[in-house]
């Protein structure tokens, strides 16, 4: 399957008002894709929730968003302090964010369940000290 | 029911977006923490939140959603009005609490919809 179109951003790390632009912007250019809405949700929603964590836990990072014939595949790398227990990380309502994250709104523990809840295929590669990477798929069919 | 009506039962304030007001609404959830937004909404138009930042905007865009109301008259910033005006998305603010303005809407018929995990 040949690579169709690929969309890369940087999530700047520095600031939590602006956390959430690439997902905004992702979904304008799907819209402009003519992708179906109910798509479109579930892939922005799953790369929000990405982008707000690499803001919370990892100074930021970087998105790729390819879209395919079949899916569309999304790719957030950071290089951050990385998930010490993966499986508890993955559990509703678990969080290691700091107070100050949930008076903003977030930081509930869904993120990570969130994510894999709204797509269909989710991986974590993660390292301490190293960085985390996400990849996340959304089939089209 | 329309827009429009939600700003006259709550005798709201319209601070962007007001050739939205005649848009059908018939859903609404209210709540101020977005991660569960995110996580339990499910085809709700409408967002009640008492939360004031940037994120509330983008939240609601995630979820498709056509309007915000500030409650306990909080008043967002021109970024967060210039983004909302950007997205189509109506922005209102009222005096009323959050439990009030959720029981007004719903008891004129403005329901919460099918929510994840509800039976």
């Amino acid at each position: 399957m040949s690579k169709a179109i690929n969309f890369h951003y940087v999530v700047d790390g520095d600031d939590f008002t602006s956390a959430g632009e690439a997902s905004v912007d992702i979904k304008r250019k799907l819209r402009q894709l003519g992708v179906d809405p109910a798509i479109i949700r579930r892939v922005s929603i799953a790369m929000y929730e990405g982008e707000v964590n690499m803001v919370i836990h990892a100074e930021g990072g970087t998105v790729d968003v390819n879209v395919y014939e079949d899916k569309i595949e999304m790719i957030l790398s950071d290089e951050g302090p990385g998930i010490a227990n993966v499986e508890l990380a993955m559990k509703a309502g678990f969080s290691t964010a700091p107070d100050y994250v949930r008076s903003l709104g977030f930081g509930a523990g869904m993120g990570l369940p969130n994510m894999k809840s709204y797509t269909d295929d989710m991986k974590i590669d993660t390292k301490i000290g190293v960085g985390t990477t996400i990849t996340m798929v959304v089939n089209l069919k | 029911m329309k827009i429009r009506d939600i700003k006259e039962l709550l005798n709201a304030d319209v601070l962007c977006c007001e050739e939205e007001l005649d848009k059908e609404v018939n859903s609404a959830c209210g709540s101020d923490m977005m991660s569960d937004v995110l996580a339990y909404v499910k085809d709700q138009a409408v967002l009640l939140t008492g939360l004031l930042n940037s994120q509330v905007i983008r939240t609601a865009e995630m979820m498709d959603m056509v309007c915000i109301v500030f409650v306990r008259s909080k008043k967002p910033t021109e970024d967060m009005i210039e983004l909302a005006k950007k997205l189509d998305i109506v922005i209102l603010t009222t005096d009323l609490r959050m439990y009030n303005a959720c029981g007004r809407l719903f008891s004129e018929g403005l329901g919460s919809s099918k929510v994840n995990g509800d039976v």
